[in-house]
């Protein structure tokens, strides 16, 4: 060994589009903004919020859409249905709009249980009911056996915005309080644990919820909120770094704050995951004047979706713009930073 | 969490911080071992919180990143056959080969899949009678039991359409091959704990004595590597040269018997190239000649691929401690874990990846 031999081989450039790319990280990322934004470029999509927000006639509309390809269809704590529902509903929410009208497509594949379809669109127009939003038009396709994973459904919304509500990551301040409404990484660890089989001994069900009520609380009761994001792909960390990315501004989380239950915990530290980046479905955070803090946490905890509401950090002036910084238990800083793709559970 | 929360409490790792302080009169070299002693390292700012007089070097205790790079072309070249269907850990999936990776390969249509269990794959090749399933085994003494049972259980069903690609690899011959380099900065070792587990720490009572060297088996927790580094500087400070065990809630002094007597039973020591440290002796474990039926470089006649490893990564002096990996020119601007050049970029416990995703901004 006395003669080293210094080896590895070039860089990969991958030439077709692998899972990483879906995976809320970096090359999520670069995918976007290398081949996708470039395209479409207008100041709307620039914006880079959840919703787009439009001005027809005088009157602030957002509109947004998503897709939904979870497997397994049905998880504790919800189903492909729910998920479709609230998870537009959320995008309406997080740009401070009252959601009013989806669209609901499906995209079945051949050979599909018709008794399951009709247990996942009974569950979005629960789920849409409990809201007080109607689905108003739709489309189906069915694609060959083998070609889809059972349901794929894409939903579009629209909501509105009332007049002096603007939330957006360019409205974020230094000094921002930033408020997380509940436990972190339940839903991408609940239908990972369902999906593998793993018979740990828990009770984790996903955190599948519409967070538009919860928020429209905050609206009606005058809270000042610069900006919101629901934790979705990428889990908090990516969903900050976006933020802080977009905002220039320097977001500093305290890592004693943050909410874990010890069942989710668990399966992390089994399965070499960072809770940080898993997956939430009814987890937003709220960026408010350091001055409104107390309040928002009081109308928070008064609502069962923000019963363990929490101050988790602050946006700081210093020149780390861009960037999230952790404060550790151990008292030192570190960067948190977007990973590749989707984690990858470790060896050992 | 019982086993966790108190092996992290800040302040049981402060009054150790100051231990360390107080024994602490000189500068000294400690390397860890293992790959989740660096990731620990790293996130938890452990290095940061040492006097400046001790220095940590990061080991070539991470799986993913010492396997070598023949080994991941020939699991490129199984997996790209007809009715193959391959099991790998998740992390091995995005280590570069030649050419490809196996994600890649995965979005070419391949069927690659991801086993949180070894034994996992062996019920795939049972549901799957039609097809051929292999099985990618690598890793350190922690991981080969498992892949050890496998082998074995393939054998006792007799399946015909199972087999495995093994390249697992010792931790006590890297280490001595370490000490014999004579770059060699070494001082003082943290053990790998997981590995002890197994095979317990006899086997490094000769090491310790022959190059004068304390070794400490060490957990992954910070309290854990803290105590460890007390350990290994008060032995270094004290002139001694034992080897102790700081894990004793996990690693008993002759390990697990059973799981040992299985991988004798499995495995022949063979000598074994490591990724950015050339060939090291009896440092690898290959089926014996009684498990050719379930070998997957013979049933696949994969054994003549024979990789010459392209210079470019500077990997096997980070691997030695020789650089940081922040000092690498490649570091950061065409070395990232979306591109790496070597594999200590790949995975979560590779030196170069836990620097880059913990301590690419400088000044923050």
């Amino acid at each position: 060994m006395s003669d080293l031999e210094l080896n590895c081989p070039l860089p990969l450039q991958y030439e077709q589009i692998v899972m990483a790319h879906g995976g809320g990280g970096r090359l999520m990322q670069q995918l976007l903004d290398s081949i996708i934004q470039p395209v479409f470029n207008n100041p709307i999509l620039n914006q880079k919020h959840d919703s787009a927000v439009v001005n027809i006639n005088g009157s602030k509309i957002a509109l947004t859409t998503d897709s939904y390809v979870v497997k397994p269809l049905f998880f504790p704590g919800g189903d492909i249905g729910k998920l479709a529902v609230c998870g537009t509903l959320n995008d309406l929410a997080m740009s401070g709009a009252k959601p009013l009208y989806l669209t609901c497509s499906l995209i079945i594949e051949e050979g599909f249980p018709i008794a399951e379809l009709k247990r996942i669109v009974e569950s979005m127009q629960q789920t849409a009911a409990q809201a007080g939003v109607l689905i108003v038009t739709g489309d189906t396709k069915v694609v060959d056996n083998g070609k889809g994973d059972g349901v794929f459904i894409n939903t579009a919304g629209i909501g509105i915005i009332t007049d002096n509500v603007d939330v957006k990551p360019g409205n974020i301040q230094v000094g921002d309080s930033i408020i997380l409404n509940s436990d972190l990484a339940r839903h991408g660890i609940a239908v990972m644990l369902e999906r593998e089989g793993l018979k740990f001994e828990h009770h984790i069900e996903s955190d599948c919820a519409n967070l538009s009520g919860i928020v429209q609380e905050l609206i009606q009761a005058g809270v000042e909120i610069h900006c919101m994001r629901d934790l979705t792909r990428g889990g908090l960390a990516s969903g900050l770094i976006e933020l802080a990315t977009t905002s220039r501004h320097h977001i500093e989380v305290t890592e004693s704050a943050l909410p874990i239950h010890q069942d989710v915990n668990s399966a992390c530290e089994i399965l070499g995951f960072d809770p940080l980046y898993i997956a939430n479905e009814g987890a937003f955070v709220l960026f408010v004047p350091e001055s409104q803090t107390a309040q928002c946490l009081a109308i928070l905890r008064r609502h069962p979706l923000g019963e363990q509401a929490i101050q988790i950090g602050q946006v700081k002036s210093t020149h780390a713009q861009g960037m999230v910084t952790l404060q550790t238990a151990m008292g030192i800083s570190r960067v948190l930073d977007l990973l590749s793709g989707e984690q990858l559970p470790r060896i050992c | 969490m019982k086993y966790l929360d108190e092996y992290r409490d800040p302040a049981t790792a402060k009054k150790l911080v100051a231990a360390i302080a107080s024994i602490t009169t000189q500068p000294w070299n400690i390397m860890e071992v293992c790959g989740g002693q660096t990731h620990s390292i790293i996130k938890y700012g452990i290095d940061q919180l040492l006097p400046e007089a001790i220095n940590l070097i990061h080991g070539p205790g991470c799986p993913v990143c010492v396997t070598p790079l023949e080994y991941i072309d020939k699991a490129l070249a199984i997996t790209q056959l007809p009715e193959v269907i391959f099991c790998s850990f998740g992390d091995m999936l995005r280590v570069p080969g030649s050419h490809h990776d196996l994600l890649g390969l995965k979005a070419q249509g391949a069927d690659i899949r991801i086993v949180y269990s070894p034994m996992e794959s062996l019920t795939i090749a049972q549901q799957h009678p039609d097809k051929q399933v292999v099985f990618f085994g690598v890793g350190f003494e922690t991981t080969a039991p498992a892949t050890a049972l496998l082998a074995y259980q393939a054998k006792q069903l007799a399946l015909k359409n199972f087999s495995l690609l093994v390249c697992h690899v010792r931790v006590p011959p890297v280490m001595e091959a370490l000490l014999n380099s004579p770059n060699n900065q070494v001082q003082g070792f943290l053990g790998a704990g997981h590995v002890c587990s197994i095979m317990g720490y006899h086997e490094y009572l000769p090491l310790a004595a022959q190059f004068k060297m304390p070794i400490v088996i060490t957990g992954f927790e910070p309290v854990d590597i803290l105590q460890g580094i007390y350990l290994c500087i008060k032995q270094l400070e004290e002139g001694r040269f034992e080897v102790e065990n700081e894990y004793r809630r996990v690693v008993k002094e002759q390990g697990n018997l059973p799981a040992q007597q299985l991988m004798q039973t499995v495995f022949d020591i063979v000598d074994r190239p490591w990724r950015g440290l050339g060939n090291i002796a009896a440092s690898g474990l290959a089926l014996t000649a009684e498990y050719n039926d379930w070998n997957a470089e013979q049933r696949f006649s994969v054994a003549n691929i024979n990789t010459q490893e392209p210079a470019e990564c500077r990997s096997g002096q980070v691997l030695q401690g020789l650089i940081k990996p922040a000092q690498c020119p490649e570091f950061g601007s065409r070395c990232t874990p979306e591109h790496p050049l070597g594999a200590t970029m790949v995975s979560s416990e590779g030196a170069c990846a836990a620097y880059f995703r913990y301590r690419r901004y400088q000044n923050v």
